[in-house]
């Protein structure tokens, strides 16, 4: 091989494999992404059972139920609307009524919203921001004092 | 008194930086010996300084000094002392003074420790150390005073974070922080040779072993958090692909593919710019790395506090270093030689194959990282890039990787015979394909991935091992001879089979855990008896338990095989009574290389309790793998070539460029 024969065999195997990682990511960022989701947006945009969003807001007062073996509904609201979410499993240390919580899985076609994570908070400080700005759009935050992140 | 004279060292150290930051260099620029000479002294002070003011805020952590506007935030006086000395840099301000104690120990290192590096190199080696060091020390000085004080001191403190209240605090941060900032030192000789304008193979036996050095230090860190957020957050996870993981994945990525080419360099003075370009990258990703996870853009459990002005000043840091080097880089990196020619089957040409692959994935890592943050920043709207992302991504770039592992030591330099190779990897291939029947046969098509993942890491095992059989030729010459052989092999043989060998095991423990691993979700009572996997777990209630800071309830589990008791399984939930927050402890019991693992849910007033019981097949081979990969990169640093400087003959053949001694 000549001298340049062995350099156009490099730059086409660097060109195979950036080719392919570039294709990689374009096609998993098309597919392969959530979204973060209000509970308005939830409503409003109708979107069809089966997707995969985040859903995130407050854990509505009064609305957590939990039955046998680590089953438990609540509603999570941003104050306009709510949506009904169930869950199995242990949720975060932090999930309580009325706190911010960031959930993701899919909407049913009954409407009810079935997570397979639930996050809530790291210290008790913390509100997720995504649900911190979403808060402040429905003009229900209160105040910064609260959210020394 | 001794918080303000931390205080004063720091600004005392600062000062310092500034003078190593521009005497040495124009020293070494402009050939003056004496100029050059003071860079080694003042690296030395400066550490010095910066160890003292340490002391300084540890010292006020351990006698709880209120007064100090940090330790009130983050200690109480009836923390254990372990958590009082790692709460040190539980925080930002303090994990910031650890960082720039550890640049400085670096710096300190490189004046002791590389007499046989040219004067002028090394003079801007430490010039260039010296610039991160101001620009850091100016960070602390000016937006993160670890040593404010408050005027009234309040009588108790906050209290530490939870969650941060665990041994693993005291090891994780000092060791992913010596391997980011380790990676300055490989930085900074890029940046001296784009200075001075020369580089030859020499000066890549000087960088690997730092190279090496950060290397280990960033695998165990990593490995460490893994473990840590493995036990501490009750998920039963050990990786998710969290972007303050990929801030610390990134630049071992680069790393590990830096290491790689330095050989290249070093063997064959080929590869040169791009080895250049790697350091320089590589420790781009460690400052992106401080900026994603100290600026509070994301939010995490490693965001102590966010303060914009903070983020901008890192931001700030991070542009100037990483567009500064990068300029030098274009402008100066035509002046270096470029040299070495090879065949691309040859060990040079499946060394670039990994560097390639390598850097595609950290690049992978890199988009999946930042692009929700651009497209927030761009669109305002919000999406999670998770696993599913990296999967598709990271997973397809690393398995022809994995699979060309083997191959690559047993290539030889220039030109090798890919078919010669190949036969030395029968055994290893007809071991992989035994592995993979064998787990297919037990399991059969329930996990269709789990017998090419088993048969990929058995693959690489073996084929790490064939390079010593191949090199001591054990099958011609007998045992014993081929014993006495391998002693006398080079250490870096044995670091790379063991680097390679502990991905293989690293891989069969990721494989084997997520493919077979048992989970449940269940309420239990006291007297329920339930199964996990091959155990009986029996419940026998809930109790409290007073800690030193904080209450617990506890789980009592007994565990059982085949009737004998095998163990018990404690998990709880704490309360933590000085900030009024909640943590679960999970309970854990390792049988061989498997764990049983059991968390504690919500509680209820009959005594019964949601629980989650894992059985996780092979999981510790997960952190082992990474222990075994760091132990490797021990032994090569060890090895002798890299111990000793330049060889005579090679200095002479370079005389007329490397400068006069």
């Amino acid at each position: 091989m000549t001298r340049k024969q062995r350099r156009l065999t490099l730059i086409g195997a660097a060109a195979v494999v950036l080719a392919s990682a570039a294709g990689l990511i374009l096609y998993a960022l098309n597919d392969q992404i959530v979204f973060f989701q209000t509970p308005t947006d939830v409503v409003a945009k109708q979107i069809p059972s089966g997707q995969r969003i985040r859903l995130g807001g407050l854990v509505e007062e009064g609305s957590i139920e939990r039955s046998e073996d680590a089953k438990v509904s609540f509603r999570v609201t941003d104050t306009a609307n709510t949506v009904p979410v169930t869950y199995v499993g242990i949720l975060p240390d932090l999930f309580r009524e009325g706190q911010g919580v960031v959930t993701e899985g899919i909407v049913g076609p009954d409407g009810i919203f079935r997570a397979d994570s639930v996050l809530a908070k790291h210290d008790e400080n913390y509100v997720p921001k995504e649900v911190a700005d979403a808060l402040k759009a429905q003009g229900v935050w209160k105040g910064d004092d609260t959210t020394a992140q | 008194m001794i918080v303000e004279t931390g205080h004063f060292a720091l600004v005392l150290a600062f000062v310092l930086a500034l003078i190593q930051s521009v005497v040495p260099v124009w020293g070494a620029v402009t050939d003056d010996r004496r100029l050059m000479q003071t860079a080694a002294p003042v690296a030395n002070v400066l550490f010095v300084l910066v160890t003292l003011s340490f002391a300084a805020l540890t010292w006020a952590y351990l006698a709880s000094d209120f007064s100090v506007v940090n330790v009130w935030e983050n200690s109480h006086s009836a923390k254990p002392l372990i958590f009082k000395i790692s709460g040190v840099w539980g925080n930002h301000e303090g994990s910031m003074l650890l960082w720039v104690l550890i640049l400085v120990m670096f710096g300190s290192l490189v004046a002791l420790f590389s007499g046989n590096v040219p004067a002028q190199l090394r003079a801007a080696v430490l010039g260039v150390q010296g610039w991160i060091t101001a620009a850091f020390l100016l960070f602390v000085l000016a937006t993160s005073n670890p040593f404010e004080r408050i005027v009234n001191a309040p009588i108790e403190g906050n209290d530490l974070n939870p969650l941060l209240q665990d041994i693993g605090l005291a090891i994780h941060p000092p060791l992913l922080y010596l391997g980011y900032v380790g990676f300055s030192i490989t930085f900074s000789f890029a940046v001296a040779a784009l200075i001075l304008g020369r580089i030859d193979a020499a000066w890549a036996r000087w960088v690997r072993p730092w190279a090496l050095l950060a290397w280990v230090f960033l695998t165990l860190g990593i490995s460490m958090g893994s473990y840590w957020a493995y036990y501490e957050l009750g998920w039963g996870g050990w990786w998710f692909w969290d972007p303050v993981e990929n801030a610390s994945f990134m630049p071992w990525l680069a790393g590990t593919a830096l290491l790689h080419s330095a050989i290249v360099m070093e063997k064959r003075e080929a590869l040169k710019v791009w080895t250049v370009l790697l350091a320089i990258f590589t420790f781009s990703l460690s400052l992106l790395g401080t900026f994603l996870v100290r600026s509070g853009v994301l939010t995490s459990v490693h965001a102590f506090a966010v303060d914009p002005e903070r983020g901008l000043f890192i931001l700030v840091i991070l542009c100037i270093f990483i567009g500064g080097s990068f300029t030098l880089y274009a402008w100066r990196a035509p002046l270096l030689k470029q040299g070495g020619l090879f065949a691309p089957i040859s060990r040079e040409g499946a060394l670039v194959l990994n560097n390639l692959f390598l850097t595609a994935a950290t690049v992978s890592v890199l988009v999946g990282t930042l692009y929700p943050l651009a497209l927030e920043a761009v669109t305002g709207e919000k999406i999670s890039v998770g696993a599913p992302f990296f999967n598709l991504t990271f997973g397809p770039l690393m398995i022809p990787l994995l699979l060309a592992v083997p191959f690559g030591p047993l290539l030889a330099w220039k030109r090798g015979d890919l078919l010669a190779a190949t036969q030395r990897l029968y055994a290893a291939f007809g071991l992989a394909l035994v592995a993979a029947l064998a787990v297919f046969w037990l399991w059969g098509m329930k996990q269709v991935l789990a017998p090419i993942g088993v048969g990929l890491a058995v693959w690489i095992m073996a084929g790490s091992i064939a390079e010593l059989v191949t090199r001591t030729r054990i099958g011609e010459v007998g045992l014993s001879r081929g014993l006495s052989r391998l002693v006398g092999l080079p250490r870096s043989a044995f670091g790379t089979t063991l680097g390679h060998f502990g991905i293989g095991v690293t891989l069969l423990g990721i494989v084997m855990s997520s493919a077979f691993q048992t989970e449940l979700v269940r309420t239990v009572r006291p007297g329920d008896t339930f199964d996990v996997a091959d155990y009986q777990l029996s419940f026998s209630g809930l109790a409290p338990r007073q800690g030193p800071n904080f209450t617990e309830q506890v789980g009592h589990f007994t565990v059982r095989q085949g009737g004998t008791e095998v163990g018990v399984l404690d998990p709880s939930k704490r309360l933590y009574q000085a900030r009024g927050m909640p943590t679960t402890e999970a309970a854990i019991l390792t049988f061989g290389f498997s764990q049983l693992y059991v968390s504690l849910g919500e509680t209820r007033a009959d005594g019964a309790a949601d629980i989650r019981a894992y059985y996780k097949p092979m999981i510790t081979l997960i952190w082992l793998g990474t222990l075994v990969m760091s132990i490797g990169g021990i032994i090569s640093i060890t090895d002798r070539r890299l111990r000793v400087g330049a060889p005579k003959p090679a200095r002479a053949k370079i005389a007329g460029l490397s400068p006069a001694e």
